[in-house]
């Protein structure tokens, strides 16, 4: 059970919708973190460097914000493994056939009013509430 | 030296840059903890609205600025923005999203957080990375055989 936190969730939403804006200015990409890292070793040449800096640069910004948090990050533990090996393959497979995730659909899509984006954001909402709802509700998995 | 190398140098900074912001921003609004996410998800529950204030945040923050930054002819170090034009809703997309949703609904996991989390040394991310990798993958060599597939008459 977690707490609502409406004021760290919209100070932390601003930030990545700044990071979005910043990409989109002076890179002229959208921050689709399943788009970045989807061709991460199919990009042409030219095209690879920034997307693996963009995804160390999330993984320092998260290790920093551990750093300076008051209290200490607790990560998840007892979660099944079997669960986390099929979420990720249909993560993965999801966002590939879909073409984004959350960030790329879901904020910067909807941001430029995409109808695409639109409804692929509403079909994961739906799809995600409905699979919680049976994982911890119906089948008590976790 | 050139201006297109000096701009492409610049290109890589300035991604570096918006990662760290992109990743603070994750974690400050703890979308990095999978049980924040699920505690949103799950709707029957305990319902924690938190995510819904986060893409409100981000969403507030990228309408205004998307609308600027596309008005100009260029971004500052790239020759192009690359944005996908305008598309009709299709199965793929639907369907995609959907098992998106379902394995984001398992375990609490997109891909950024998931991503992101490697920074604290979360454990999970270890198991959850390499699967969504082959789910990509699989998904992409399916797609590219079915393009080189002739079309049965």
């Amino acid at each position: 059970m977690t707490n609502f936190t409406p004021w760290s969730a919209l100070v932390g939403g601003a930030l990545i919708g700044l990071a979005a804006v910043l990409l989109l200015w002076l890179n002229g990409r959208i921050a689709g973190v399943s788009g970045i890292a989807g061709r991460l070793w199919f990009a042409s040449r030219g095209d690879r460097a920034w997307r693996w800096l963009f995804l160390l640069g999330l993984v320092l910004g998260a290790g920093l914000w551990a750093l300076l948090s008051p209290t200490p990050v607790e990560p998840r533990h007892g979660f099944p493994v079997s669960l986390l090996l099929l979420a990720g393959l249909l993560v993965g497979y999801g966002t590939s056939m879909a073409g984004g995730c959350t960030s790329g659909h879901g904020v910067c899509g909807i941001a430029r009013l995409s109808a695409r984006s639109l409804a692929a954001t509403g079909v994961f909402m739906l799809a995600a509430i409905a699979t919680t709802y049976v994982v911890r509700h119906l089948l008590a998995l976790a | 030296m050139d201006a297109r190398v000096c701009a492409s140098r610049a290109g890589l900074w300035t991604g570096l840059l918006c990662g760290l912001i992109f990743g603070l921003g994750l974690g400050v609004s703890q979308m990095v903890d999978p049980r924040k996410v699920l505690g949103f998800l799950d709707i029957t529950g305990a319902w924690d609205a938190s995510l819904m204030f986060v893409m409100g945040g981000a969403l507030l923050v990228a309408a205004i600025g998307f609308r600027a930054v596309l008005r100009r002819p260029a971004p500052r170090f790239s020759e192009r923005f690359h944005v996908s034009a305008a598309g009709s809703v299709d199965a793929p997309l639907l369907i995609g999203a959907a098992l998106f949703g379902i394995g984001w609904g398992l375990a609490g996991y997109c891909p950024g957080p998931a991503i992101a989390s490697l920074g604290f040394g979360n454990a999970e991310a270890l198991c959850f990375l390499p699967a969504m990798v082959a789910g990509a993958g699989l998904q992409r060599w399916q797609a590219r055989r079915r393009a080189m597939r002739p079309v049965a008459a």
